[in-house]
């Protein structure tokens, strides 16, 4: 079924590449079927099916987070949203395949990584609700708050893994010291200068990261012909990155291989570039319009290609070979899906809770020592909205 | 009116024996890289006052790196970190890859992690790559992670004219980054000044951006150096605070407002004015972001007159934002209206021609005579 992901026709990306495309690591096929690797299969030798099973839930949950988060958008409770739906393995088989102490730098689409990184899914939401420009303590769960100006955390994990070079916490041999740091970024942002800057400096001072590029096939309207003209794994290769693809829509081959590449920054092996092959099932965001410029076709040929459609397949193919986990899967796909309205009801109802800031608390933490500009103007705008509450 | 010679700098006794060495142990080297190594000189080149800043900064706090272009085994093209690689390593004097995003951005990154990187700049020309990482993230980092998120990174920044140079070694780019909120914006002017000042700077838990006046580097003045257990020296809580700003000359008739290469014209301005009858106040504004508004405001009640002089162009310059600020506050003392003598709305001009882009001591009693024919 390899073939049917075929790197020559993916999305709106049809253009015959001129170089030769990579090998692409996939263990888990379209239909469900688990594919012998000496190389990666050591990697992923503790998932059994109970462990599966916790990542189809996991995927399950992040994508009931987009599907709640889009309607809750439609009624104008957010203002915008970026859907991760598609991208859920390639998130939450990275997320795996990291250890508590490794940072994640993420993108503003990252919501099943960071869902599974133990950020609350509302917490994910007031950005998009327009009540903070973050919306979590990142030094609880070592994800860093969402970037929106494209590529520029690239920057931001790499100087952050030169500071974990510095403070001695990679190549101890310690599993629980040593650190990885993960640059997330999407096929459009590997355009940017700053993320060939980042790459360059990770691979000069060998500094322990892991790029993790979702190639999602499409910057908003913009496929990846408009992107590069080389594969990305070329890219890498030029400034000194080993690199990988992996099938993006295979969670156990994305935690495998971000496995690897995690391993390796922090033993001091350096820096990896990993370009997950996946699938931006919904447009870029609720604002956009993907009639404009994608072929529905696209969508088809995705369509078997989804990473919980395979998986539920392996888990069905598990269980009758008696492999797996007592419970029925169907009993489990239930639980699951009670689960997610769980999840679903209490997100419709606390982001319409989520209050708006108080207005002067714009003027907080715009500098950490006092700043008499500041000061004044935050006086002025109490003394207005005071005036204003009088009758 | 010819104010074309530039006063002489002030020169310290050679006899006095007060300078940081003893406390960088016995195999440092003098700043700026110097003179003997048992000569204790109180007078230094901006260059070298720098350097002997940035080297307590980092013998008081290990977390203090510094990053930047060719920083390392040559010192930086002006040699202000000259000798910090030998003495504290390559893992805390990064010479970096040329791009100063990468600079900027992992600067960032590292503050992130608990350090406080130092970045230079190479020249103000060069400051554009990196423009996007400083304003929309190093500025915003901390408001975006609700004070969550410290950004102690310094980005330091040799600017301005009159040396001579090619395109984009000469500009005056302080009022694009003094507008971005989140950011502190400052500018010595004197070797002790940027002695002190990038101490401050380091020690500031706000990014902070230091505008240096190369064609000042080379200027000597004065430097009164900390140290560690000695009596009459100062602590870097004794220095003047970073974002105050100083009457460096006393007058009566009419303020005179600079920083950075500028106050060096203003003073000379202010000889001659003096020569003339006219009593010149030089205030030196040291920090374009914050303003001090109650020094520059006291001064300006005093005298009624107020002229602003920068090397940028005057179109919505500092001077803009003071003229308006001054005009706001202190409109029933103004004599006169604020005047701006700065660059020109054109292009930094070549070399042969700058002499008549930058403001020079003339321009400025140009507008001290038209303050007071109001």
């Amino acid at each position: 079924m390899t073939e049917t992901i075929s790197t020559t026709r993916t999305g709106g990306a049809t253009a015959e590449p001129s170089h030769g495309e990579p090998v692409m690591v996939q263990l888990l096929t379209p239909a469900g079927e688990r594919t012998p690797d000496p190389e990666h299969d050591p990697l992923v030798a503790a998932l059994d099916a109970e462990a599966l099973r916790e990542r189809y839930r996991a995927m399950t949950l992040a994508r009931r987070l987009d599907i709640e988060a889009t309607s809750l958008q439609r009624q104008g409770e957010l203002a915008l949203y970026a859907s991760s739906r598609g991208q859920e393995a390639a998130q939450i088989g990275a997320a795996r395949g990291l250890r508590p102490q490794d940072h994640v730098f993420p993108t503003y689409r990252e919501h099943a990584l960071a869902m599974s990184r133990g950020v609350a899914p509302l917490d994910l939401l007031r950005l998009y609700r327009g009540t903070s420009h973050g919306g979590w303590d990142a030094a609880e769960t070592n994800t860093h708050g969402y970037t929106l100006v494209i590529g520029a955390q690239t920057l931001h994990a790499t100087g952050y893994a030169m500071g974990v070079q510095r403070d001695g916490t990679v190549g101890t041999g310690d599993d629980d010291v040593d650190t990885a740091v993960v640059a997330c970024l999407g096929d459009g942002a590997t355009s940017q200068g700053e993320v060939n800057e980042a790459m360059t400096w990770a691979a000069v001072f060998k500094a322990p990261v892991v790029f993790l590029c979702q190639n999602n096939q499409w910057a908003i309207s913009e496929p990846n012909t408009r992107q590069f003209a080389a594969p990305l794994t070329e890219r890498a290769a030029g400034v000194g990155l080993p690199s990988v693809r992996v099938d993006g829509n295979d969670v156990i081959a994305v935690e495998a291989v971000v496995r690897a590449a995690a391993d390796r920054a922090r033993s001091g092996g350096g820096p990896t570039f990993v370009e997950a092959w996946t699938y931006r099932v919904s447009a870029h965001t609720t604002s956009d319009d993907t009639t404009r410029y994608r072929e529905s076709d696209d969508d088809a040929l995705w369509a078997p290609l989804d990473p919980l459609v395979r998986l539920e397949a392996h888990l069905r193919a598990l269980h009758a070979a008696g492999s797996g986990e007592d419970q029925d899967v169907d009993a489990f796909l239930a639980d699951v899906a009670a689960e997610a309205d769980v999840l679903g009801e209490a997100l419709r109802g606390d982001v319409r809770d989520l209050p708006d800031p108080e207005p002067a608390s714009m003027f907080d933490h715009v500098y950490a020592d006092r700043h008499p500009l500041v000061d004044e103007e935050r006086a002025w705008m109490q003394d207005w909205n005071a005036e204003g509450d009088q009758p | 009116m010819n104010t074309t010679t530039l006063t002489a700098p002030a020169q310290a006794p050679a006899s006095s024996h007060l300078t940081a060495a003893r406390e960088r142990g016995p195999h440092a080297p003098t700043p700026g890289g110097r003179a003997a190594e048992a000569v204790r000189p109180t007078t230094l080149t901006m260059a070298a006052a720098l350097n002997a800043g940035l080297r307590r900064a980092m013998d008081h706090d290990d977390k203090v790196l510094l990053m930047g272009e060719d920083i390392g085994a040559l010192g930086g093209v002006f040699r202000v970190t000259d000798g910090l690689q030998r003495d504290f390593g390559e893992q805390r004097v990064v010479d970096t890859p040329l791009s100063e995003a990468g600079i900027v951005g992992t600067a960032t990154g590292l503050a992130m992690a608990g350090y406080r990187p130092v970045c230079e700049i190479q020249f103000d020309g060069f400051i554009f790559p990196a423009f996007n990482q400083i304003v929309t993230q190093l500025a915003k980092m901390r408001s975006r992670t609700s004070g969550a998120t410290s950004l102690p990174v310094v980005v330091r920044v040799p600017f301005g004219g009159g040396i001579g140079a090619v395109e984009h070694h000469s500009e005056s780019p302080e009022a694009l980054f003094s507008h971005v909120p989140g950011l502190r914006v400052v500018s010595p002017a004197s070797p002790q000044d940027a002695y002190w000042m990038i101490q401050q700077a380091i020690t500031s838990d706000d990014p902070v951006m230091v505008f240096e006046p190369k064609r000042r580097y080379w200027d000597r003045g004065p430097v009164e150096l900390a140290g560690r257990d000695r009596g009459r020296v100062r602590a870097l809580d004794e220095a003047p605070p970073l974002h105050s700003a100083r009457v460096v000359a006393a007058g009566s008739d009419v303020t005179v407002l600079a920083y950075g290469p500028t106050v060096r014209v203003a003073l000379d301005a202010a000889v001659t004015a003096r020569a003339e009858g006219t009593s010149v106040e030089v205030v030196d504004l040291r920090s374009m972001s914050p303003l001090d508004l109650p020094t520059i405001e006291a001064s300006v009640r005093r005298t009624g007159r107020c002229v602003v002089v920068h090397e940028a162009p005057t179109f919505l310059g500092l001077g803009a934002e003071l003229a308006a600020r001054i005009t706001e506050s202190c409109f029933h003392h103004l004599e006169a209206p604020v005047l701006r003598v700065g660059g020109f709305a054109v292009p930094y001009p070549v070399a042969r021609v700058e002499e008549h882009y930058l403001p020079d001591a003339d321009r400025v009693l140009d507008a001290v005579d038209r303050a007071l024919a109001y």
